[in-house]
């Protein structure tokens, strides 16, 4: 058997755990032992991946109920990337088809996904406070730092993960029709979280892509809230998100 | 090709982050898994730049696949020459193995058929990898539970052909050449007789389990006598590699692994060299 084609039925079997699989691959005599090495290996480090990367849902779920999910998940969808982090990114999306009647669930996995992105994104030097003053205004440009997310949550799981965080009871589900924004990032080495209004994830989704003169940014603002109103609410905003760390 | 670096080591693992940050702990490098440092920013990468301040720094990676018969993701190597030209590490190392297949990753050291296919891939493979990052990669033993029936060399053969046409060098790991030897049948003198220990540059000590039916590399437990027997037969070879002692599971306190390394240590200072 070529290399290649035992490779590919290696990982047929990994991912099926089949007899039959197995039958294909040319092994040495008595070799059937040391292949559950294998699949355990293959299985209890996707589980433990999962785990390790989705602690409060773990614990919202329950350690049974999540473990079925993740088996649910390793089944469906084999690793592709060098990296085992990147296995988590799609048990959101797997959480969504599981518990349909219950979304807090996959917003729970997508706030953690989020933040374990977060904790690795690109390092950047914020905006800072004490040079606010020096700065040329007419021809500043600003946009986020990379380590920044905004989510769109239905559920209330942001409070939820919250208070799992901090081990206190966590709030009754809460539910809306309308999709609210909610903002991760990291500030110094710590991820951060917080929920905002429409119009300030408007105007920091507007500075997510390539660095914005903030004269444009004023112009948008008074088109939307006046000019007076919308000057002095960029201003409100600017403070806060130097505050957080947010923009550079 | 000849070793003289630093020499005796720790694995650098979270539980020891703090020591290593606020102390001078006493070894003389430590090894990280390179993949969890081949990140854009943020604490893992500020903790690496801090240590290595203070410790020559070797990276150790688990995820290569130098064994794919597709070869290597290019994506993956520049990610590590990223890393290495940051670092300066002065070891950069992979194992015998392969992980991946098409758009397939295992995630575990998969061992490969000692045939001159596969021997002919994982040259082409570490060739291209030294190549791309602009140094010589050392390549580590795997343990391992399964032969395959079209084997047609031994491990040490293919080893040493590697380093050959290649020119890497090699981390042996006694703590893998004693359970591969257990599970296989194959004596460990053999293996080290059949090394070409000019090319040995770093050795790798661990613990392991005993399966229900095979010795499982589990890196959970102190170095065992077996094991340490063979770093003394493979220092009297290999005088000046680098040692280190890897431990992944059941992480005891730093003082714990400073007393195995101790052991390492005083091992090295007993051993006679035999005269060329």
């Amino acid at each position: 058997m070529r290399l290649s084609e035992m490779q590919g039925a290696f990982l047929g079997w990994l991912a099926s755990g089949e007899d039959a699989a197995m039958r294909r691959l040319p092994l040495a005599k008595g070799a059937e032992h040391g292949l559950g090495v294998y699949q355990n290996n293959y299985r209890a480090a996707l589980m433990a991946c999962l785990a390790d990367s989705f602690p409060q849902t773990l614990l919202w779920l329950g350690e049974g109920p999540f473990e079925a999910a993740a088996a649910r998940h390793i089944e469906r969808v084999p690793p592709d990337s060098w990296t085992l982090d990147d296995y988590a990114s799609g048990f959101p999306a797997s959480l969504a088809e599981d518990y349909p009647y219950d979304p807090e669930v996959a917003e729970l996995a997508r706030i953690e996904l989020v933040l374990s992105q977060v904790f690795v994104a690109a390092d950047a030097v914020p905006l800072d406070a004490g040079a606010m003053g020096a700065i040329d205004w007419d021809s500043a440009r600003l946009q986020t730092v990379p380590a920044l997310s905004i989510l769109s949550l239905h559920s209330n799981a942001e409070e939820i993960w919250i208070a799992l965080a901090d081990e206190t009871p966590p709030p009754e589900v809460g539910w809306g029709k309308e999709a609210r924004p909610v903002l991760i990032w990291r500030q110094g080495f710590m991820c951060r979280l917080r929920s905002l209004d429409a119009d300030e994830a408007g105007m920091l989704g507007y500075l997510s892509g390539d660095a914005i003169p903030f004269t444009d940014l004023c112009r948008d603002a008074a088109a939307r809230w006046g000019e007076h109103s919308g000057i002095a609410r960029i201003g409100q905003y600017l403070a806060r998100w130097v505050a957080d760390g947010l923009v550079r | 090709m000849s070793f003289s670096g630093p020499q005796f080591g720790l694995g650098l693992r979270k539980p020891h982050y703090q020591d290593f940050l606020e102390t001078r702990v006493p070894v003389d490098f430590v090894e990280v898994i390179s993949e969890n440092f081949m990140v854009p920013g943020g604490r893992p990468r500020d903790i690496l730049r801090r240590v290595r301040q203070d410790y020559p720094v070797a990276i150790h990676g688990v995820s290569m696949s130098v064994g794919s018969a597709d070869g290597l993701r290019v994506d993956y190597l520049l990610r590590l020459r990223e890393l290495i030209a940051e670092i300066e590490p002065f070891i950069v190392s992979d194992h015998l193995c392969w992980t991946r297949h098409g758009a397939h990753n295992s995630h575990d050291l998969l061992p490969l058929p000692y045939t001159r296919e596969a021997l002919d891939v994982v040259c082409a493979n570490v060739g291209k990898a030294q190549d791309v990052l602009g140094r010589e990669m050392l390549i580590e033993n795997p343990s391992s539970y399964i032969a395959f029936a079209d084997d047609e060399m031994s491990e040490w053969d293919f080893l040493a052909e590697l380093t050959r046409r290649t020119g890497c060098g090699l981390l042996l790991d006694v703590n893998n050449i004693h359970v591969s030897a257990t599970n296989h049948g194959f004596s460990s003198a053999d293996y080290l007789a059949g090394i070409p220990f000019a090319s040995v540059g770093q050795i790798h000590l661990a613990g392991h389990t005993q399966g229900q039916h095979c010795l499982i590399d589990t890196h959970d437990r102190p170095v065992p006598d077996p094991v340490w027997a063979l770093l003394r037969d493979a220092l009297a070879r290999a005088p000046r590699a680098a040692v280190m002692i890897e431990r992944d599971d059941a992480i005891p306190p730093l003082p714990e692994l400073l007393a195995e390394l101790a052991i390492a240590r005083d091992i090295a200072s007993q051993v006679v060299v035999p005269c060329a």
